[in-house]
């Protein structure tokens, strides 16, 4: 089965950019997008999500609330939050819901680390 | 609905919120480290208004005086970026910076000069982290500090256009367990847009571009 990842981010240019960065690594990745928390909650309860890419700074709920409720939801999804607000308090706050922090603008290599670890850990879960 | 709909496309306004976003995000990782508290912000607003409206949409909000460190800026697009307090913030921002040791009637005497020193590395942040990934450079003046009104602050008054449009961004902040909350914006005349719409496609263009 192939690997769905959700890329959630208000911006569609954010969402292009991080769809690019994805597939340079993993290019048989589908991919499912979505521009508010909402619609991210909604997809995940339809379909199946492997792993989960979220925008910190978002209208209505924040890419921090929405990962706690997805972490709640999926023990193991990989989920990475991506901001330039690189405050201590944010990094702190997506150590501690497991996921990975990833700078912004994102780029191939800014991402390659969490897609590589999201790969290895779907493939051992035998996903 | 927003002006800015006539002069940028959909995708053109989206990569500009987004350069504003990630300019404002960075620049609030540095006053985080001055502060040594978190800086909360909130989704940024691109608008084309008059300067009457763009001082009202602040002005609404706020019930005392204003102060508000303003910095030009030149290059292929000009205009000005301002960090903007209620009045009775900016002795709080200076005191959340120096921390508790500096006696009251020094922390006054130093307020302005602090308060264009933050304002300083916060405008110069947001503004090289655009300018950056719009690969231009624009030359900043040096900090200036004001007091008044949105209205006198946006220069409604004493501009002969005070109905002419302006491309206006911004966003709020506020210091968590400091009281301190504020604008960062930014005003360019029209004139300006044209270049910087042209800047955002070639933007958009190399960012979105297919991996050979």
């Amino acid at each position: 089965m192939p690997v769905t990842v959700l890329v959630v981010d208000d911006s569609k240019l954010a969402r292009i950019v991080a769809g690019k960065a994805i597939a340079a690594h993993q290019p048989d990745w589908q991919r499912v997008e979505a521009s508010n928390a909402e619609e991210a909650l909604r997809i995940v309860g339809e379909q199946p999500i492997d792993l989960a890419i979220l925008d910190f700074n978002m209208p209505d709920k924040d890419g921090l609330e929405l990962a706690a409720e997805l972490r709640a939801a999926h023990p193991h999804m990989p989920i990475a939050v991506i901001t330039a607000n690189i405050q201590d308090e944010i990094i702190a706050a997506v150590r501690a819901l497991n996921a990975t922090f990833v700078g912004k603008p994102v780029t191939e290599e800014a991402i390659g680390g969490f897609i590589a670890g999201a790969a290895l850990r779907l493939r051992k879960s035998g996903a | 609905m927003s002006g800015a709909d006539i002069f940028l496309d959909e995708l053109e306004r989206d990569a500009l919120t987004e350069l504003v976003n990630i300019g404002v995000s960075r620049a609030a990782a540095s006053l985080r480290k001055m502060v040594n508290k978190q800086v909360l912000l909130s989704v940024p607003s691109v608008e084309i208004v008059t300067r009457l409206s763009a001082a009202a949409l602040i002005g609404q909000r706020e019930t005392e005086s204003l102060i508000a460190i303003q910095q030009q800026f030149e290059g292929p697009f000009s205009g000005r970026a301002l960090l903007i307090f209620p009045e009775s913030n900016g002795l709080r921002l200076v005191r959340a910076i120096v921390g508790d040791e500096m006696d009251q009637a020094e922390m006054v005497e130093m307020e302005s000069e602090a308060l264009a020193e933050t304002g300083n590395v916060i405008l110069n942040g947001c503004l090289g982290s655009m300018a950056n990934m719009l690969q231009q450079s624009l030359k900043m003046s040096l900090p200036d500090v004001r007091r008044g009104s949105s209205e006198m602050l946006f220069e409604v008054l004493s501009s002969p256009t005070e109905d002419s449009f302006v491309l206006f961004l911004y966003i709020n902040f506020s210091v968590r367990d400091r009281d301190i909350r504020g604008y960062i914006a930014m005003i360019m005349d029209l004139p300006s847009l044209d270049i910087l719409k042209q800047l955002i496609a070639a933007f958009i263009e190399r960012v979105t571009q297919d991996v050979p």
